[in-house]
């Protein structure tokens, strides 16, 4: 019973910073129709900025906010200039669909080759700021400690905050109404092209806080190589496909599931079957669900 | 006035206006009519800055409708609805209309403009909370115009608003848009397959026939025309 305790709290705090990263996965499908691959770099970027500016200020609760806001300046720049280009230019036959996409993996190399630049190769050290002891009930220690229980809630809080601006504000109607309609948001006289510069934005900052807190929550090491990095990136993506790629609840129920399937591979069968597993989930639910659990059946409507 | 001179737009290797000229006054309906493929709506898709023009001028009140982006005409009061299904079919019918005037900031009068809507098109009012995917085609096309009035423009550019609905429909469609010309004093450019319809309420007629211009003058000339009759009214 226990061990199925641990299993439940691991899979749903891994879950919420996938599902950061599924979320800003999702966001910019949703508003320029490119899977980025870039994200686990600029994600890997903002930790970085993190540590730097928990180097210099030293308070993490005032550089994990201001590290979101840098990661979705970032993002909303690299809109800005490399995919407006990018979409201009190569608007017409199969390039197009390929073209960002393959941009997205060169900017990945771009970025990580640039922090091993600046912070050099080794790896540096993003404290936790919060105990990573497990809480004690009697004699037993579960796995939820102070650092993951802020990481739960953390994200609990994004997500609630981005579902508020996306069914609530002129802003989520304007940025849900571009992603599915988008001539039809310009005939309204939305201005598609800013929305999804804002569209990208809101990813950064959403993977920004995955980089973050998976660092943290983590072991605290950073390195421009980083396996967990990578990992990560898979996995929010697996995550936003299994979802749907529509859909930002989507992409949260998609995590859930990957991180309590991988959970429950780790502790009761091997952590050395994690990657496979996550394969397998990914293959499973295209066969059995090819949309998606949210994803809507039928291919984009007009 | 929408003043169209020596317009000419091009379809990738295809000629789809042939340097057409016509003007609308304001106030008015014109119906554009023609077959499939006469280059209706590639006129509407320029009008609204949807598709870039070869060469020509097209203007609405001295704005250069032929520069600039569809949200940016929007802004001068020049609004369009696409064919066929033109709502989002995720978003409920109260956010399609709102959608239309989000860049008006100002929300007291989209809510008095939201009210004429209504008033409009009741059906809209009842449903204003189911999504729009569930509405039938005619209430579908009362959302699309709907829509775009709440963007509140002085030129309206409807795009086959009959497709596909019951003639019946179809009838109480073309009503409304008279009606949103006699009592709302908007302009509109009906373009349509369903040609004897909409020359009924038009009050000036244009025939397209492969990018060129056919025929234009009054709705009811045109009406009485043989030539107009036996090509495109069908008897």
């Amino acid at each position: 019973m226990n061990q199925f305790l641990d299993m439940v709290m691991i899979g749903v705090s891994a879950a919420s910073i996938y599902s950061l990263m599924a979320i800003s996965m999702v966001l910019v499908w949703r508003s320029t129709r490119v899977v980025n691959f870039a994200q686990a770099g600029m994600a890997l970027l903002s930790a970085y900025i993190g540590y730097e500016l928990v180097a210099r200020i030293g308070n993490f609760w005032i550089a994990l906010p201001l590290a979101m806001v840098l990661g979705a300046a970032f993002s909303a720049l690299i809109e800005f200039t490399l995919m407006r280009t990018l979409l201009k230019h190569s608007s017409q036959g199969p390039i197009a669909a390929i073209a960002p996409i393959i941009a997205t993996l060169g900017l990945l190399g771009l970025i990580r080759a640039s922090i091993g630049f600046i912070w050099g190769h080794a790896d540096v050290q993003l404290e936790a700021p919060l105990s990573k002891v497990g809480y004690k009930f009697g004699d037993t220690t579960i796995v939820m400690s102070p650092m993951s229980l802020f990481v739960l809630l953390f994200v609990i809080t994004l997500m609630i905050i981005v579902s508020v601006i996306f069914q609530k504000t002129n802003i989520g109607l304007a940025l849900r109404a571009s992603a599915y309609a988008p001539e039809i948001a310009q005939l309204a006289g939305i201005r598609v092209s800013g929305i999804r510069t804002l569209g990208w934005a809101i990813a950064g900052a959403a993977g920004a806080a995955a980089g973050i807190l998976q660092t943290v929550n983590g072991n605290g090491a950073l390195s421009p190589e980083s396996l967990e990095f990578s990992l990560l990136l898979v996995f929010g993506f697996i995550a936003a496909v299994i979802g749907g790629l529509e859909s930002l609840p989507g992409a949260v129920l998609g995590a859930l599931v990957l991180g309590l399937v991988l959970a429950f591979v780790q502790i009761y069968i091997s952590g050395a079957l994690v990657f496979i597993v996550a394969f397998l989930v990914l293959l499973v639910v295209l066969i059995l669900r090819p949309q998606g659990f949210l994803g809507a059946k039928a291919g984009r409507r007009a | 006035m929408l003043q169209i001179q020596d317009l000419t737009v091009d379809h990738g290797a295809i000629r789809a206006l042939n340097a057409i000229s016509f003007t609308v006054a304001e106030g008015k309906l014109a119906a554009v009519i023609g077959s499939n493929g006469a280059g209706k709506t590639t006129l509407m898709r320029t009008l609204s800055g949807l598709k870039s023009a070869a060469s020509g001028e097209a203007t609405w009140l001295g704005h250069n409708l032929l520069h600039g982006k569809p949200e940016h005409h929007v802004r001068n009061g020049v609004s369009h609805v696409s064919e066929g299904k033109s709502v989002i079919a995720q978003l409920t019918v109260e956010e399609n209309l709102d959608l239309g005037a989000l860049w008006r900031r100002n929300s007291s009068e989209a809510k008095a403009t939201k009210k004429e809507v209504f008033a409009l098109f009741p059906r809209l009012e009842e449903r204003r909370k189911q999504l729009s995917d569930t509405l039938s085609g005619g209430e579908r096309q009362m959302l699309a115009i709907g829509r775009a009035y709440m963007s509140r423009p002085q030129l309206l550019l409807l795009d086959e608003p009959s497709l596909g609905l019951a003639p019946l429909v179809v009838e109480q469609i073309f009503q409304s848009i008279r009606q949103i010309v006699d009592t709302m004093g908007v302009t509109v450019v009906l373009v349509e397959q369903n040609a004897m319809g909409a020359l009924k309420i038009a009050d000036y007629g244009v025939v397209l026939n492969l990018g060129t211009i056919a025929a234009t003058g009054k709705a009811s000339d045109l009406i009485a025309d043989p030539a107009v009759r036996a090509a495109y009214l069908g008897y």
